[in-house]
């Protein structure tokens, strides 16, 4: 019941921060400035997500659900090493063939 | 030494992996783990056997004050994203400054905890030049010499 609760909180507010990065995709300038709300809130609410199943995994607590459960959390430490990989890996190809950041000064009257 | 403990590490995850205790699994585990820690012992591990330790637990209890900055930063991002006029608080630009990490595993952790909190990006290091996309003004000028550099330092250079 308590692991329920729990796991329902995590995947709530995973989902909340998977909204917040789609709509800072839609809202945000340029490609810079998108591929921040792509790259960053996503990893978080991802991670939160996971671990929500994980915990609600626990349930019945045997050797096979606690092993699942680590294999998850091992999903969710991958995401937090590759997320910032790609991130930085496509930021940086951007920069190289010249897209040009929208900037401020550029930007207002 | 370094093929020894890259073996135990290796089986360690094969048995999580797997979840499978009898004899052929576990077999099947030894031998694909003595291939491993045999050809690609270097990957894992490599320098002063000393420093291996203080590298595991020093990322260990960084992991938790990171993940805190995450939240918070993250907070930071929703809040831009959701507020009605979101074009008037983002100021992006790019900053370069210079880190006085050394080890190359602190240097990547470095980048990688800066773009993991969001607001910025780390687009290129050179040396120890890092060159920082940021979001906002206060997220630049908060980058050099940040604490997270300096719990990084402590974590991951601080017997040296």
């Amino acid at each position: 019941m308590i692991l329920n609760i729990v796991s329902i909180v995590l995947i709530a507010l995973g989902l909340f921060f998977f909204a917040v990065g789609t709509l800072g995709i839609l809202r945000f300038p340029d490609f810079y400035t998108r591929v921040q709300a792509a790259g960053k809130c996503d990893s978080l609410a991802a991670v939160l997500v996971l671990i929500g199943i994980a915990v609600y995994n626990l349930g019945d607590l045997s050797l096979a659900a606690v092993l699942v459960s680590i294999k998850i959390l091992f999903i969710a430490a991958f995401v937090f090493i590759s997320s910032p990989t790609a991130t930085h890996a496509i930021t940086d190809a951007a920069l190289l063939i010249g897209v040009k950041p929208w900037t401020k000064e550029k930007n207002t009257p | 030494m370094a093929k020894v403990v890259t073996f135990f590490v290796m089986f360690a995850f094969w048995v999580v992996m797997s979840g499978m205790f009898d004899a052929f699994h576990l077999s099947l585990g030894v031998v694909s783990c003595l291939l491993i820690a045999h050809f690609s012992h270097s990957l894992l591990l490599y320098g002063d056997p000393k420093s291996w330790g203080r590298g595991f637990f020093g990322i260990l209890f960084y992991l938790p004050w990171l993940f805190w900055e995450i939240l918070i930063s993250n907070l930071q991002v929703t809040y831009i994203v959701l507020h009605p006029r979101m074009l008037d608080l983002i100021d992006p630009q790019l900053v370069r400054f210079k880190t006085s990490l050394k080890r190359p595993l602190s240097k990547v952790t470095l980048a990688q905890s800066i773009t993991l909190t969001p607001g910025t990006v780390t687009v290129d290091i050179e040396e120890d030049e890092l060159l920082v996309y940021a979001l906002t003004a206060s997220g630049a000028e908060s980058l050099p010499g940040s604490a997270m550099e300096r719990r990084i330092a402590a974590a991951l250079e601080g017997g040296k």
